[in-house]
């Protein structure tokens, strides 16, 4: 057989799939459907438990919505930027894809950064994970969005360490779809949370 | 055929050593790996069986003192949750890491080295589980560990943070291939092999996949407030802070019912392939089947309250959830019928895998028709709690997922070894092993009826169940005796068992194209699928048997090395929280060079 001879030849059944569909997109769509169960299990407990405290701080006395409103700006124009940096890496602009990418993950930090003074100010007015029903399901559910966040951020320097060396070519495009895949979600999620927790109260 | 595989090996990107430990440390082949969860899950099945023997050793005669209520009470927690998440399901991801590549065509799964990751968290996870025993003692709680007994106050020991952190160890591992799987299934089908064309088992895999993707999630967040009620200090299930403890059954059941789906549904699959390939007919209904299937899969979402029917949730919620449970025994009834369909003027072989077919039927129609009486919230009230729900759960997991799993085995494992297992031996295994079922737990229906609670240490005397009890606990040792002969027969055929042949059943589906066992790349030409069952249609056929003449260039994932070492680094990483700074900073440090080595490392 000729086998051996055709071994360096890209074989191209390891790229063609059944639905068209690229699988490494597919598991992540399949990931975000499973972190929808996550954040929805978190939120309707929060939902749940609500008005349910027996001593305060209420959420009525300490969520500063101004603040928020402007830490949430932040992160929606974050999921611009992401959009901004794939146009870029899709169509070679190494330049753009840097500028793009460290965009996104500054206005990510700036939004965690929002998160922790939100958080240290909380406390200091009296209220912390152990305070109230409020304390505990607040602080956990927007923890883990932050600590996504921050998985996010993290992600956004891996590929801008990329891009800037170079190693973020066209071919590599669906690398930072994903990465913007999984940020969009995750600022989908804090609309949900933004409407939830502090919007209706 | 020796030319073609040494031609075939030559092909392979790197080097593989093919046997020695660290070939199988760094296996990403998917049929490797199905051997490793195999293996794995039945010890763990042992462990659990010692487990439920002392438990029956304890309750077979009243007022006993065979072991303390603690160790009683670590017993059973340790045979629910053993049972469930380390023999059960990883049997049955055993069955999809070996048969899925090789039913849809394919030459692996579609992230080989997530298929690897999977088992090593697993591995980890369950080892993490049973650390705990040498720890200050095994979890306490039940397998389900209702709040707040689980709480600090009520559970000062360090059980539960095992039992909390193990399972999200071992949730980590169940998603992963989960994923896997349900990527593998949509988009590594061979040409022509539509959805409507997918073996039974498949089709199965697929629903159960998502199921786990979706209802993991939620026990990941109950057990998250656990962990945080225990070791912050919030108030999750602290009924002074205003928490309700229900929130915790809930969650639980929200995942605790799929989970029942989660275990059932590849069994299910399985048996649709043996009770075919046995009656010389294709599959009754195919289509009814699988839609079957997929609906229990969706309703399995509507119906986790009647768990909860005596909690007092109220006449409406009561209502509703005996209405859906009682609709979801349709689709099962449905399968039922076609299986039976499928059978009725067959030309019937009465081998040992279609005796655990038909087994499987038997019992877990039992076990379906005592469901069913405690799908009604006034006869569960009488029910729940006693040893009557105990009965039904062991004919639908014992009766119904463990035969269809022991069918799988003696169907497969030709395919999987090359020889076949001893007939003979196989059915004393199976009849030792029905019989002794119904001896061991046909009494607990009425145990249970006649009031005798679960999980009790035990009992007082002359209360019309000793006897009862004490049979059970003989029919537990039968079990026993059972599996006994079919670790001789396993070990025995594996050594001198006569050999298979590519397809010694007539199977229908493409993995009986191959040689047994398959070679490293299953396929040397991807096959073209003209129908839902290949083997058993001219063209087809022939097509199928073409799947071993390499036509081109076969390329093979990589082994690696990566895999364990994020398993290693997540679990160690998770059991800080026991064990301190000093595993947990590693283990993030493992985890952080794994996950970045493992994404930058060349995989094609």
């Amino acid at each position: 057989m000729s086998v051996a001879a055709a071994v360096h030849a890209h074989a191209p059944e390891a790229h063609r799939t059944s639905t068209g569909l690229n699988s490494r997109k597919m598991l992540f769509w399949a990931f975000l459907g499973s972190e929808c169960m996550f954040f929805g299990a978190l939120i309707a407990t929060y939902l749940v438990y609500r008005g349910r405290d027996q001593v305060g701080p209420h959420p009525h006395e300490i969520l500063n919505i101004p603040f928020t409103s402007v830490s949430a700006f932040v992160l929606l124009m974050s999921s611009l930027t992401m959009v901004l940096a794939l146009a870029a890496v899709q169509r070679g602009d190494r330049r753009g894809s840097r500028i793009w990418l460290a965009a996104t993950a500054l206005l990510g930090m700036v939004f965690v950064g929002g998160q922790c003074y939100e958080f240290a100010h909380f406390a200091h007015q009296g209220l912390k994970l152990q305070t109230n029903l409020f304390g505990s399901t607040f602080f956990v559910l927007t923890g883990f969005h932050g600590t996504h966040v921050t998985v996010g951020v993290i992600w956004l320097w891996s590929l801008f360490a990329m891009a800037a060396r170079g190693k973020l070519p066209q071919s590599r495009a669906l690398d930072v779809e994903i990465a913007g895949l999984y940020w969009h979600f995750v600022d989908v999620v804090w609309i949900a949370i933004f409407t939830l927790v502090y919007l209706i109260q | 055929m020796a030319s073609t595989t040494a031609t075939a090996s030559a092909v392979h990107a790197t080097p593989r050593s093919e046997s020695g430990l660290w070939s199988w440390i760094t296996t990403v082949d998917h049929k490797r790996i199905g051997a490793l969860y195999g293996v794995t899950a039945f010890i763990l099945f042992l462990v659990g069986g010692v487990e439920a023997l002392v438990i029956r050793l304890q309750l077979a005669q009243p007022g006993n003192h065979f072991i303390s209520p603690d160790v009683y009470n670590q017993m059973f927690t340790m045979h629910g949750t053993t049972m469930v998440f380390l023999a059960v399901m990883p049997l049955s991801a055993s069955f999809f890491n070996y048969l899925i590549p090789l039913m849809i065509g394919a030459r692996d799964v579609a992230f080989p080295r997530l298929n690897a990751f999977s088992y090593w968290v697993f591995l980890f996870g369950a080892i993490f589980l049973h650390v705990s025993f040498l720890h200050g003692g095994a979890p306490n709680v039940g397998w389900f560990g209702y709040a707040n007994l689980t709480s600090r106050e009520f559970s000062p020991g360090q059980g539960v943070d095992f039992w909390a952190i193990g399972l999200q160890i071992l949730g980590v591992a169940s998603l992963a291939a989960a994923f896997n799987f349900i990527v593998t299934i949509i988009n590594m089908r061979a040409p022509g092999m539509g959805f409507m064309r997918m073996p039974p088992f498949v089709w199965m895999t697929l629903v159960t996949s998502f199921l786990i993707i979706l209802a993991f999630p939620v026990i990941t967040v109950a057990l998250v407030f656990l962990l945080f009620d225990r070791f912050t200090g919030t108030n999750f299930f602290v009924p002074a802070a205003g928490a309700d403890p229900l929130l915790w059954q809930h969650l639980f059941w929200l995942f605790g019912h799929p989970e029942v789906y989660i275990l059932i549904l590849p069994a299910m699959g399985i048996i649709s392939e043996v009770l075919p390939a046995f009656s010389r007919k294709p599959l009754f209904g195919y289509p009814v089947v699988v839609y079957s299937g997929i609906f229990i899969g969706f309703m399995g979402w509507g119906v986790w309250s009647h768990h909860m029917f005596a909690v007092g949730l109220g006449p409406l919620a009561d209502s509703f959830f005996a209405l859906t449970t009682m609709l979801i025994a349709i689709p099962t009834g449905v399968k039922i019928f076609n299986w039976l369909a499928t059978i009725w003027g067959g030309k019937l072989r009465f081998t040992t895998a279609m005796h655990f077919a038909l087994g499987f039927i038997a019992l877990f129609t039992m076990g379906g028709l005592s469901g069913f009486m405690h799908a009604s919230p006034p006869a569960d009230l009488q029910q729940t709690d006693t040893y009557f729900v105990v009965a039904h759960i062991h004919y639908v997991l014992f009766g119904g997922s463990l035969m269809g799993i022991f069918a799988g085995i003696y169907y497969w494992f030709p395919k999987m070894t090359g020889r076949l297992m001893d007939e003979r031996l196989g059915k004393l295994h199976f009849w030792l092993m029905v019989i002794a079922m119904n001896v061991t737990f046909f009494p607990m229906h009425f145990v249970g009826l006649l009031g005798m609670p679960r999980r009790v240490y035990t009992y007082a005397p002359h209360m019309g169940f000793d006897w009862m009890n004490l049979t059970s606990t003989v029919g537990a040792f039968g079990i026993a005796v059972g599996l006994l002969v079919f670790m001789w027969n396993w070990w025995t055929s594996l050594r001198h068992g006569r050999p298979a042949g590519n397809d010694p059943w007539g199977g229908a589906s493409l993995e009986w194209a191959l040689p047994s066992p398959p070679p490293p790349w299953n396929f040397a030409t991807i096959p073209v699928v003209k129908s839902i069952d290949p083997l058993w249609h001219r063209e087809s056929r022939a097509a199928a048997l073409a799947a071993n003449q390499p036509s081109g260039p076969i390329h093979m994932p990589p082994r690696s090395h990566w895999p364990i070492v994020s398993a290693l680094g997540a679990t160690l990483l998770m059991s800080g929280m026991i064990f301190g700074w000093v595993v947990g900073i590693p283990g993030l440090a493992l985890t952080l060079v794994g996950i970045y080595a493992w994404a930058f490392e060349p995989c094609t």
